[in-house]
């Protein structure tokens, strides 16, 4: 039986009535985006919003990005469980920013800064529960019974006793009068009638009838196109421009200049398009046009030459390695990686005397209203945000530059603009996953036991940009996660990473710095195994006892991939483990190597402990599109650099995974009763290193460096993975 | 003036004729269900049919469509009565949906060929439609499903 609870957290819920009749609840729901993360949650700012009309109607408005990821139906979910509605009974829409709202149910309340998925999943099932109770003392006050007898079914109120039943729409205008509970019941997971199911997504049907909104699918009357030339050396700027050829283009209405070069505005894209590219633009380069990925590569080699600063140190690593029976030593290079969103950066906006909407595919409203109240000086609660969806995020879409563009310009014309980037924009002026070179020494002692782990990390900081505050100490704990917390049972370990910044913009890429972090050390481990002469799996799990949710996943994925079980001719298995926003996955690849060095990824086991699961669909649907983005990373394309400037600029050179290259994926997903986590990252982590040390299995070598670039291969080539010498 | 013939109807519009496709669908017509994503026939958002086959319209100046008949995501059905959109509900195939547009057309007119497409054709007729968020999948089970002569299910 279920228990009163108190609300965890009161201060994040409000409610209200409804302007015109209803209930209105508001809940502040803390967000986990690392860039709000580090520029705190101060305010009460309720981002969902459950009303319930007079009429009946029951909408939940979510001011949370959907990108793909689910979150429009997954965060629905957890209100309707508690509040006893069908999914079938509410629609769920992206709340506009409605100051409106906001005002009626803003208070001053701080909130702090810590945020997590944990109180997401608690929160919005108090704010059900809460809805829910309201609906049912107004229900037992008109009938003069005792609420407990009262119970509740898809939207209605019902008194067993008597079998009066009364709609929740009837309900409501008077329930807004009742005093907030100070704590609810939650149900227990049995009783879960929705939580845990394959509820179909809410934004499906939309996304298959071309209907959808997309960012660059907004028109406003009167609107204009506009496309920015940007510098294409990093850190330029615009020293003179000719545009005469660009105004005669038709359909162009004004070429202006904008903080990230020049804008030139059209009637419609492809004029804007023409017309950008008649511009003759002189570019001050800043002397950065000599910076090339060899250059980066220096700077980081001259930074592995020194210590860097500590951010684990147990035991004596140095001292254990002289000691070992065996030592490893290895140099890993992941390179700089674009996010390429199918849908290129845009932005709308429409700056008047009077207020500003700006309309947006945006994963940070408040950045976006901050840049825009700072262009336009009009207050808070004179910009609106409207997040239309989001034709992929990956965290890219965290940024604002493209909304810098859409505002500048149409303060300045008067009217709306769209701002549309090419899609060599998009990968040319990316925020990129940091590229990184790694060292890592380890040491195995005469029972072929890990005794010392030395991994030193150097790469340029994404909170050295967006929050410089946040590098404590010289460190950017983004960098380091995935290594500085590696799960395994290895008694001396040192991990120290030196901050070396570039000119090439960073920025958070999914998962992060686990996703070439678990590359780096899931890859490593394989080469200890092997100097060992242990088996990947046997070895992660003998150093895995005290680390269960990974020994969990870890085991499973073996199982179901049939780990150690023979393979067709010409196959190999890897394994790896990783555990990221806090959701832990394993996956086992198997693939092939062809003698012209092209691998093949024929099937992908991917195990998954992500706590409660709110919708297994969802959590399947994450794990294989993380899988296929990590894929991408793992065997097609990396941004390099060469005279200041992004190579890479289209999908011939920057390419995807395409169908014809999908492995076969199988997602299993472990019971658990353990912290719920998040499911649009962990999937990644996993994949480079599982692909890579069945690569090593197939080859004998090592892959050391992404993408994965093998050679032609001599007939019989293959062997057994053998130590590496030490350097 | 250029007169189309686009999902039914016929429209016109002033354009140059060396406007490609895709911008006129999307900014002078209002049809945005037609995607861009790299405007160099490289990932098949803007996959239209002309006359039943699938062309990349960021590459199709208008002028060159002529009396071909245009079909855009819009026109594939009304009321998503079309079977691969009726399967691509069933297997839940969309993340964030930007190239599902391109892909239901590339799919459609796959199928309007090969009723009962092999994996291999479908690798083949589908790997011009990219898909960032990784829905391969799925494409490829709801495609099957609807290749499939509908039985009454559930
Ligand atoms: S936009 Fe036409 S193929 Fe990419
Ligand atoms: S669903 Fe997002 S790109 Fe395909």
């Amino acid at each position: 039986m279920a228990q009163r609870l108190r609300l965890s957290r009161r201060d994040f819920l409000k409610i209200s009535a409804l302007a015109g009749g209803g209930l209105l609840l508001g809940v502040h729901l803390p967000s986990s985006g690392r860039l709000a993360e580090a520029a705190g949650d101060a305010v009460f700012a309720p981002n969902v919003f459950l009303r319930i009309g007079t009429d009946g109607a029951i909408i939940v408005e979510v001011a949370r990005s959907e990108m793909g990821q689910g979150v429009m139906t997954a965060l629905p979910m957890l209100i309707a469980e508690e509040l006893d509605v069908g999914l079938d009974q509410l629609s769920a829409r992206f709340a506009p920013a409605d100051t409106a709202y906001v005002n009626r149910l803003i208070g001053q309340q701080l909130t702090g800064g810590s945020t997590s998925v944990r109180d997401a999943w608690v929160v919005l099932r108090e704010a059900g529960a809460v809805a829910r109770e309201m609906l049912v003392a107004t229900a037992a006050e008109q009938w003069g019974v005792p609420p407990g007898e009262c119970r509740t079914e898809r939207a209605q109120v019902i008194h067993g006793a008597s079998g009066r039943r009364t709609g929740y729409g009837e309900l409501a205008a008077a329930a807004a009068s009742q005093p907030v509970p100070e704590s609810v019941f939650l149900k227990d997971p049995e009783e879960w009638r929705l939580i845990g199911t394959r509820a179909p997504r809410l934004d499906v049907p939309e996304k298959v009838s071309g209907q959808a909104r997309f960012g660059l699918d907004v028109r406003l009357p009167g609107m204009l196109f506009a496309s920015v030339e940007r510098c294409p050396v990093f850190g330029g700027r615009l020293l003179r421009v000719d545009d005469a050829k660009a105004r005669a283009v038709s359909g162009v209405v004004d070429v202006v200049p904008v903080t990230a070069g020049i804008a030139v505005v059209a009637k419609d894209t492809w004029s804007a398009f023409q017309g950008r590219k008649a511009l003759a633009v002189d570019w001050d380069f800043a002397g950065n046009e000599t910076l090339d990925s060899a250059a980066i590569r220096r700077r980081f080699e001259a930074r592995l030459a020194e210590r860097g600063v500590p951010v684990r140190e147990e035991g004596d690593a140095p001292k254990a390695l002289s000691g070992a029976a065996k030592t490893v030593e290895a140099i890993y290079e992941a390179p700089f990686q674009a996010h390429a969103c199918m849908e290129p950066m845009n932005a709308t906006a429409d700056v008047r005397a009077d207020g500003c909407d700006v309309y947006v595919p945006t994963q940070a409203q408040t950045r976006t209203q901050q840049v825009a109240m700072t262009i336009t000086g009009l207050p808070e609660e004179r910009v609106r945000v409207h997040t239309t969806y989001l034709g992929g995020g990956f965290g890219r879409r965290g940024e604002a530059d493209f909304v810098l563009d859409a505002v500048e310009l149409s303060k300045h014309l008067g009217r709306p603009v769209q701002v549309v980037w090419t899609r060599e924009d998009d990968i040319r002026h990316c925020f990129y996953r940091p590229a990184t070179l790694n060292r890592l020494r380890g040491g195995i002692d005469a029972a072929g036991s890990p005794i010392a782990w030395e991994h030193q990390i150097v790469g340029p900081s994404i909170l050295a940009r967006v929050a410089p505050a946040a590098v404590k100490d010289g460190v950017d704990r983004t960098s380091v996660e995935g290594a500085a917390n590696l799960p395994y049972a290895i008694p001396n370990i040192q991990v120290d990473y030196s901050l070396a910044g570039t000119q090439v913009p960073v920025g958070f890429w999914r998962s992060v710095g686990s996703s070439q972090n678990a590359w780096v050390t899931e890859c490593f481990l394989d080469e200890l195994a092997a100097a060992a002469g242990r088996d990947p799996f046997e070895l992660r799990r003998a150093l895995l006892e005290g680390s269960p949710r990974h020994l969990r996943v870890l085991e499973l994925a073996a199982d179901k991939a049939g780990w150690g079980k023979p393979l067709p001719a010409g196959r190999h298995r890897g394994i790896a483990v990783a555990e990221s926003f806090a959701g832990f996955v394993a996956q086992v690849a198997e693939v092939s190597v062809g003698e012209d060095g092209q691998v093949r990824v024929h099937r992908v086991v991917c195990a998954v402990d992500v706590g409660p699961v709110i919708n297994p669909d969802t959590v399947e649907a994450q794990m294989e599109g993380g899988i296929v983005f990590g894929l991408t990373a793992t065997l097609k394309g990396a941004v390099t650099i060469e005279a200041g400037r992004v190579v890479q600029g289209n999908f011939h050179d920057f390419p995807l995974l395409r169908i014809d290259e999908m492995p076969l994926i199988e997602v299993h997903i472990a019971r658990s009763d353990d912290p719920i986590g998040g499911v649009g990252e962990p999937g990644t982590p996993p994949i480079a290193p599982a692909v890579c040390n069945a690569v090593y299995a197939a080859t004998g070598t090592p892959v050391r460096a992404l993408p994965i670039a093998l050679g032609p291969r001599k007939a019989g080539a293959e062997k057994a993975p053998a130590a590496q010498p030490m350097a | 003036m250029i007169s189309l013939r686009i999902n039914g109807e016929t429209r016109r519009v002033e354009v140059d004729p060396e406007t490609p496709l895709l911008w006129v669908l999307r900014d002078h017509l209002g049809l945005t269900g037609t995607k861009y994503g790299c405007g160099v026939a490289l990932c098949g958002s803007c996959l239209v049919h002309l006359d039943g086959e699938p062309v990349n319209a960021c590459v199709t100046p208008v002028g060159a469509v002529g009396g071909r008949t245009v079909t855009t995501i819009e026109g594939l059905a009304k009321d998503l009565s079309h079977p691969l959109q009726r399967a691509w509900i069933a297997e839940q195939v969309p993340q964030c949906g930007y190239c599902q547009p391109g892909q239901l057309m590339a799919a459609a007119a796959l199928l309007a060929k090969i009723p009962q497409p092999t994996d291999s054709e479908i690798d083949q007729a589908m790997s011009r439609v990219l898909c960032r968020c990784g829905t391969y999948s799925r494409i490829r089970r709801a495609i099957h499903r609807a290749a499939v002569p509908e039985t009454k299910e559930v």
